[in-house]
């Protein structure tokens, strides 16, 4: 091994630890059987995830973070298979100045995109409650989910719609039976990818949410009660873990959409 | 046997472009029939005028006497073999050969039964299960044309199929392909941009240029008597040398600096007869002579290149003139070849002599 290959693998690997020890101090203090955060570690207990059971107010707020995350990568995904089948198949004035607009939600920050929306849906008059959070979601999620579509139709080979309309089978059948197998593993890593995003969110839902709290709003505000911290340790632990078992799912699955599509030339 | 495609002065724009540009054809039921043409020059726009995939700015197309002005693709009886064979990359052999059938309401079994016989026409039989990302560009136009013929279309539709196969491969699905198409009765429109592909598959060929029908003829016609220089230069090689008519009855005397004074018949002259013309001949109607060859009409000259093609020779020869011959000689038993600077004499089959206008 040369050197400078030497000096890339200590970068690599100071990076990784700078990223992940942080994360890894969840699954340590969580096991912590004292209540106070700090080394030396007392005791080993399984006691805060048990403790979890029994909080009332966090099952509320998962099940509406697992709607809003469950609503919002779903509609996030139909809206992007939309945008992107009309940016791959059609031409229309305006088409790259609309797709660059539609990306937008990507760079600008989360809390000018919060406060907007809800200076909008005050002044609509709209009431707050999950479905404005879902709302909020789907445009932070739609720029990801289009450019996942959009990379798997661009491959999408248009000779096989052509194909499959000239063996007889009608516009619809062929998306059915061609267009949609094809995008699917597409469609897959959008909806990982969309309901992971969501579920982590938490500045957009800080400022959408009404009395019902998703998960990320309902864990800042344990904030205020150090006694619930280590029960709170416990909930990010099994946060991370089910967020990197969805990202790895989200992953394969876009790496599935890359193989077929290649293999298609 | 009638006329089964009908092309009614076509044409097709693109924005600026006049890909088609007032093209009518008939196509008779039953005829391997080729377009052929460089590329850019609509031919491939035509057959997807044919297809339904493309819409005519103007004109009509006709298949059995049906307009189809108002029929989309999937609803003509036309089935196509793509450029890229477009196999559905997540379907098996079987499952793309048997694509069009769920729409014909076909029996199970008798489905089966189909695929089977298909695959046996293409020489497949045994890949059913077969990945269609397991098989060779070879396998896959077998697949491509399996998957058409299987719906007994009443036109089958081929787009450059053999382009992207290698030469060998190549040689040998073409005489596949015409015994396919005799085999089946199934009429054949091909779209090649090789001139002995359409030559030697088809019964019939129209050589478009720039989005018109240059010349529709049989393939021995279109050697033999091809109506422009341009034609004349695509479909093989010609050499022209300038003429002046010099009498005119029922045949046409054209004076020349390399052929003197010669007759050609009426039926071997194009264009709008001026006084200035210009004659082709094909390399190969002109033999080189022994020097002891008392024959009338020899022209003699000297060799000033030399191209070996191992069946054949090719030699251009200066006659003494500005212009040049180029001699195509078959390499066959007893043949002499000659080299550069050498002095011989030619025999030009005057009988072969064709007369364009300038």
């Amino acid at each position: 091994m040369n050197r400078s290959n030497k000096y890339l693998k200590t970068f690599a690997i100071t990076y990784l630890i700078f990223l992940y020890a942080p994360a890894l101090l969840l699954p340590i203090f969580s096991f912590n059987s004292s209540q106070i955060i700090a080394f030396p570690l007392s005791g080993f207990t399984t006691g805060w995830f048990k403790a979890l059971l029994y909080q009332e107010t966090l099952h509320e707020a998962l099940r509406n973070s697992l709607i809003v995350a469950a609503s919002s990568s779903i509609f996030a995904t139909i809206l992007g298979i939309l945008a992107s089948r009309a940016a791959s198949r059609y031409y229309f004035p305006g088409k790259q100045f609309s797709l660059t607009f539609i990306l937008a939600p990507l760079v600008l920050p989360e809390i000018i995109v919060g406060v907007s929306l809800l200076i909008v849906l005050i002044q609509l008059g709209l009431p707050l409650n999950l479905w404005s959070v879902v709302l909020g979601h789907t445009l932070l999620i739609m720029p990801f989910s289009i450019l996942i579509m959009n990379s798997a139709f661009n491959n999408l080979d248009i000779s096989l719609e052509e194909a499959s309309l000239d063996l007889g089978e009608t516009p619809l059948g062929t998306f059915r039976r061609i267009i949609l197998p094809l995008v699917y593993p597409g469609i897959m890593a959008s909806l990982l990818l969309g309901f992971t995003l969501s579920l982590d969110e938490f500045i957009i839902a800080f400022f959408l949410t009404g009395t019902e709290t998703t998960l990320p709003v309902y864990i800042w505000s344990l904030f205020r009660f150090p006694k619930q911290l280590p029960a709170t340790m416990a909930l990010g632990t099994i946060l991370i873990f089910v967020s990197l078992i969805l990202l790895s799912l989200g992953e394969y699955f876009r790496r599935r959409a890359a193989k077929t599509q290649t293999s298609v030339l | 046997m009638g006329k089964l495609v009908q092309v009614k002065n076509v044409f097709k724009s693109f924005g600026d472009v006049h890909a088609v540009n007032g093209v009518s054809l008939d196509i008779q039921e039953g005829q391997f029939y080729s377009l052929l043409g460089p590329s850019g020059c609509g031919k491939t726009t035509l057959l997807r005028l044919i297809a339904g995939f493309e819409k005519p700015t103007s004109g009509q197309v006709f298949i059995d006497n049906t307009s189809m002005d108002n029929i989309e693709p999937n609803l003509r009886p036309t089935n196509m073999v793509f450029q890229n064979y477009a196999i559905f990359p997540h379907l098996n052999v079987e499952e793309n050969v048997a694509y069009g059938l769920r729409n014909k309401r076909e029996k199970r079994a008798d489905q089966k039964k189909l695929v089977d016989e298909a695959l046996e026409l293409v020489g497949l039989s045994g890949l059913n299960k077969r990945s269609a990302n397991a098989l060779s560009g070879g396998q896959k136009q077998r697949v491509a044309l399996a998957r058409a013929l299987i719906l007994k279309p009443k036109v089958l539709l081929l787009d450059e199929p053999l382009s992207a196969l290698d030469k060998k491969l190549r040689e040998q699905m073409q005489s596949e392909l015409r015994h396919l198409q005799r085999a089946v009765g199934i009429t054949f429109i091909l779209v090649t941009h090789d001139q002995y592909e359409a030559l030697t598959m088809s019964d019939r060929v129209a050589v478009m240029f720039d989005g018109k029908v240059a010349q529709e003829a049989s393939p021995r016609d279109l050697y033999e008597l091809p109506n422009s220089q341009k034609v004349a230069s695509f479909i093989g090689e010609m050499t022209f040398i300038k003429g002046e008519i010099v009498g005119e009855n029922k045949n046409l005397q054209v004076q020349s600096e390399i052929f003197g004074k010669i007759t050609i018949d009426k039926s071997r002259v194009f264009g709008q007869s001026s006084k200035k013309m210009v004659l082709g001949i094909r390399p190969e109607k002109i033999a080189i002579v022994p020097k002891t060859s008392r024959s009338k009409d020899l022209i003699s000259g000297k060799i000033i290149d030399v191209s070996y093609f191992g069946e054949t020779t090719n030699y251009k020869v200066s006659c003494g003139t500005i212009e040049t011959l180029t001699i195509s000689s078959q390499n066959s038993v007893g043949q002499l070849s000659y080299s550069v600077g050498e002095e011989i004499q030619l025999k030009a089959d005057m009988n072969n002599i064709i007369a364009f206008s300038v």
